[in-house]
């Protein structure tokens, strides 16, 4: 039966449909992060402004609401074409693990309702809701992120760590309970790092914009408020975040040693391991990298005698591929994650003495960067997440080769999608500037989004 | 009843939310590609964009959860589905880009591109439910087998697959026509009104014809859900024609009495509903009705484990408890904008 050609076909089947996911994914997190932690500054920035009579503040919020909105229309369309997706480019995953995999989407379908529907009253409200009944109304949102970001997490984490059903012989999910599908063991420590994950790329992110805005010299109160609602926010969240990911680290040494030990590069196992910072792994050794002895298991155990298991334990057909992604990855997160904590101290420090920002225009560079600097490392880190899991679609259970579909043309599937994402992003850019723009023109009878009528009836 | 028949009830009202929703949304699109000449056109488009971008994505979001409850609760026919009509979901999900990018960046772009925005948006506006009818044709007459891999062309490119798609254009053309007169009078834009009215007796007129064909292709090609149809749904079927026939006349009349103010909507979306609830009535107790070669597979047969499925009917009951108020509250700010 095997036909080497069909073989070729079908496993060149599999890595375009593993890019396809790759790319659209990747895509719409950073759109969903925004969708996530964005609204909670917005809604800070609101508070601030009624609680303490700040205009800067309220004039903040109601403009970065009009973002949200941009973003959350994007985010809403690359989120669908993840749903299709799923079907379209792994339908035996679906067929076999959809009773399971639904659950923690059913839910999030519950918590993306109360986004759509309370991101449209908010903006409408702007105008038509008083004072502080306007500001709860954006509670449902701040709420609904949390929630949603959380149920499709969990979603990713049952894959990693599956929990909660049973199957029978032919390998058919027959019972399933939802309670520890959902509160699988790595929900544990991939929802938190995720949602704080989001706030840092947001907050980061948000201040980042207005930083650059410092630097070409708009140093009025204005930019402060924009710049310090959003940084402080991130500030607060990254050495949480750190923490998190170390406990991470720590789980999946214990739970999916396969993916730690291609991410550490640990071919043999045994206590002592180095760790090893950068670096090429390839025919069992680390080349080019800087390696710490003892260091990895002492990270893993708190002693330099904690054994770790390395690929020799691994089934051959069981290991990750792609080492050196995985543990550049893998560096790279962390080295962000590290510098990006660096940050928050300086800032932190210079406030706690002067009640300001740190007065050199480097701060203000590393700010700017910063925004840019965690979506990177959001990347990364799901490539660990991801790649690290290979072959495996669902860890232990089922592999991403049995899960893909037979339907021909992917590659030209994945060639149109990249060029509309393309054009997607770059309409998201031009959009967020177009109104950024016509804000410093202050023209009001300009200013028009998504969810509220065209230029005319909005001055009407 | 059994937990899948209510898990099965639930998909057909979020096919019923988005028929309707989802299908005036579409309709609207649909009437932004040939706008009438001159200022009267500029008034026209203006009021489709005022009436549908408070809402579009709220509608939209029927359509995850009809994706979602038929992955978790029925996981064999979705993929069955998935591996079979890949092309025009494909399609009807590009197609869903184009429209939602467009409302996220419509309000920024200006001149020309504008214009190129706007036929983009109706064009994919008109293409999306067709392929998405295709979809529904394509699982009438029997051409996605059980488990899956069903022919990639031949199953959705037949006469009923292709005339099922050109009805749900044209009943979205309907209903979104029928909102906007509503709209329209309620902002008391008399001449709009007018011409959304002729518009709704156009759509309604063609989504009579095809419907009157798509009964011929169903008893060649789908016997099973003709007879079900002709059979246990017929009550259903009646009342669908009866309504349609009733806001057709109160359309037609041309007068706008309290009467027809009250009754055109409630007339147009009964239409619709009862077709879909005839639909379910008529394909018990198979997801996948047997025709042609295929056995079928029925509700009981494709549902998934027992937890999911409770999982649905909890989800449901708490959207119904807090999403569907929300929503409601939704539509009246929209509504009541409307009159500012
Ligand atoms: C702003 C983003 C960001 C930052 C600064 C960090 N991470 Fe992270 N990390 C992510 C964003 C992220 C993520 C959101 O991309 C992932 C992917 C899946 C997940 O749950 O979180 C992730 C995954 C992830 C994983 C794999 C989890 C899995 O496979 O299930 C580990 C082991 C770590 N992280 C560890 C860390 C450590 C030790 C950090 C210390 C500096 C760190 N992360 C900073
Ligand atoms: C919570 C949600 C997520 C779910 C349910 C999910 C699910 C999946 C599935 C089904 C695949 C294909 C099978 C496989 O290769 O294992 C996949 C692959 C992948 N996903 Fe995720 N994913 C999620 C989040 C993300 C995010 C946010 C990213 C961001 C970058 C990402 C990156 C990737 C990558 C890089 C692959 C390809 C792995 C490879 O081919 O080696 N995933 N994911
Ligand atoms: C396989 C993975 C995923 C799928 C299938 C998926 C699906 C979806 C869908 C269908 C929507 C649109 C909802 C609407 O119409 O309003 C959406 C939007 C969204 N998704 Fe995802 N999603 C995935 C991964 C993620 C992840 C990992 C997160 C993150 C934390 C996330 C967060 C969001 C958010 C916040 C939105 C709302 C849009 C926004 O605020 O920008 N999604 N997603």
């Amino acid at each position: 039966m095997p036909d080497p050609g069909l073989l070729l076909a079908d496993s060149s089947n599999l890595l375009a449909a593993r890019n396809q996911m790759a790319f659209t994914l990747g895509f719409h997190i950073i759109l969903a992060c925004l969708g996530v932690a964005f609204p909670a500054i917005m809604l800070i920035a609101e508070y601030r402004g009624r609680r303490h009579g700040d205009p800067d503040a309220l004039k903040l919020a109601e403009r970065w609401s009009r973002a949200v909105a941009v973003l959350f229309a994007v985010g809403a369309v690359t989120g669908t074409v993840l749903s299709f997706e799923m079907g379209l480019l792994w339908p035996h995953f679906m067929e076999r693990f959809g009773d399971a995999v639904g659950i923690g989407f059913a839910i999030e379908g519950l918590f993306f309702f109360t986004e759509a529907i309370f991101i449209a009253i908010y903006i409408y409200g702007w105008k038509r809701l008083p004072g502080w009944a306007h500001f709860w109304s954006g509670i449902p949102i701040f709420i609904a992120g949390l929630g949603g970001a959380a149920s499709v997490v969990a979603v990713n984490s049952w894959m990693n760590q599956p929990a909660g059903f049973e199957l029978d012989a032919q390998g058919n999910v027959t019972d399933v309970s939802p309670w520890e599908v959902l509160t699988n063991p790595a929900s544990g420590y991939e929802i938190p790092h995720m949602i704080l994950a989001a706030y840092m790329v947001a907050g980061f992110g948000v201040a980042s914009v207005y930083a650059v805005g410092m630097l070409k010299g708009r140093r009025d109160r204005y930019h402060r408020v924009g710049f310090l609602i959003p940084f402080t926010v991130a500030c607060i969240v990254t050495p949480i975040q750190i923490f998190v990911g170390d406990t991470a680290a720590r789980e999946i040494a214990d739970h999916q040693p396969a993916k730690f030990a291609a991410m550490e590069c640990v071919y043999e196992t045994g206590p002592d391991q180095t760790e090893w910072i950068g670096g090429i792994c390839q025919d069992g050794e680390v080349k080019y990298g800087i390696g710490l002895p003892g260091v990895d298991s002492f990270l893993v155990g708190w002693s330099t005698d904690t054994v770790v298991t390395g690929l020799d334990q691994i089934a051959d057909d069981e290991e990750p591929q792609a080492l050196t992604l995985l543990h550049t990855s893998f560096d790279v997160m962390v080295g962000i994650g590290s510098a990006l904590l660096a940050l928050a101290a300086w800032f932190a420090f210079v406030w706690w003495r002067r009640r300001d920002l740190p007065q050199t225009v480097w701060f203000l560079r590393a700010a700017a960067v910063s925004g840019v600097a965690s979506i990177i490392a959001l990347e990364a880190g799901w490539i660990v997440t991801e790649v690290g899991r290979q072959p495996w679609i669902v860890q232990g259970h089922m592999k991403v080769e049995d899960a893909v579909t037979d339907a021909q043309g992917l590659w030209w599937v994945l060639g149109f999608t990249f060029l509309l994402y393309v054009a997607l992003g770059v309409g998201a850019y031009l959009a967020l500037r177009a109104l950024s723009r016509r804000w410093r023109e202050a023209d009001p009878a300009e200013v028009t989004e998504p969810y509220s009528p065209r230029h005319e009836e909005a001055t009407r | 009843m059994s937990e899948a028949e209510a898990v099965a009830i639930v998909l057909l009202v979020g096919g019923m939310m988005y028929a309707i929703f989802g299908g005036a949304d579409f309709g609207a699109g649909l009437w932004q590609l040939r706008p009438p000449a001159g200022e009267l056109g500029a008034r026209v488009t203006r009021r489709i964009d005022y009436s549908l971008t408070p809402v579009w994505e709220a509608n939209h979001v029927w359509l995850i959860f009809i994706l979602v409850v038929l992955w978790t609760g029925f996981p064999e026919a979705f993929g069955a589905v998935m591996t079979t009509l890949y092309i025009p979901l494909a399609l009807a999900a590009v197609g869903i880009v184009l429209r939602g990018a467009n409302f996220a960046f419509r309000h920024v772009i200006t001149g020309t591109s504008l214009a190129w925005a706007t036929r983009l948006f109706s064009i994919s506006s008109v293409l999306t439910p067709f392929f998405m009818g295709t979809v529904v044709g394509a699982v009438a007459s029997g051409e996605v087998p059980p488990d899956g891999g069903g022919d990639p062309m031949g199953s959705w490119t037949g006469l009923l697959p292709l005339l099922i798609g050109a009805m749900f254009v044209a009943t979205g053309a309907y209903l979104a026509a029928v909102f906007l007169v509503h709209d329209a009078r309620a902002a008391d834009e008399g001449d709009v009104a007018a011409h959304f009215r002729r518009c709704a007796l156009g759509a309604a007129v063609a989504a009579g014809a095809l419907a009157a064909g798509g009964v011929f292709a169903l008893r060649a090609d789908a016997r099973f859900v003709y007879d079900g149809l002709t059979g246990p749904g017929l009550p259903l079927v009646i009342l669908s024609a009866l309504a349609g026939l009733g806001a057709l006349v109160l359309l037609a009349r041309g007068k706008d009495d309290r009467l027809t103010a009250l009754g055109r909507r409630p007339l147009a979306v009964g239409a619709v509903a009862m077709v879909i609830w005839g639909w379910g009535v008529a394909q018990h107790p198979y997801l996948l009705p047997p025709e042609g070669g295929s056995e079928g597979l029925t509700i009981e047969a494709a549902a998934a484990a027992s937890g999911a499925l409770t999982t649905i009917l909890v989800v449901f009951g708490i959207a119904a408890i807090l999403i569907l108020p929300s929503l409601g509250l939704l539509y009246v700010l929209s509504q009541r904008s409307l009159l500012e």
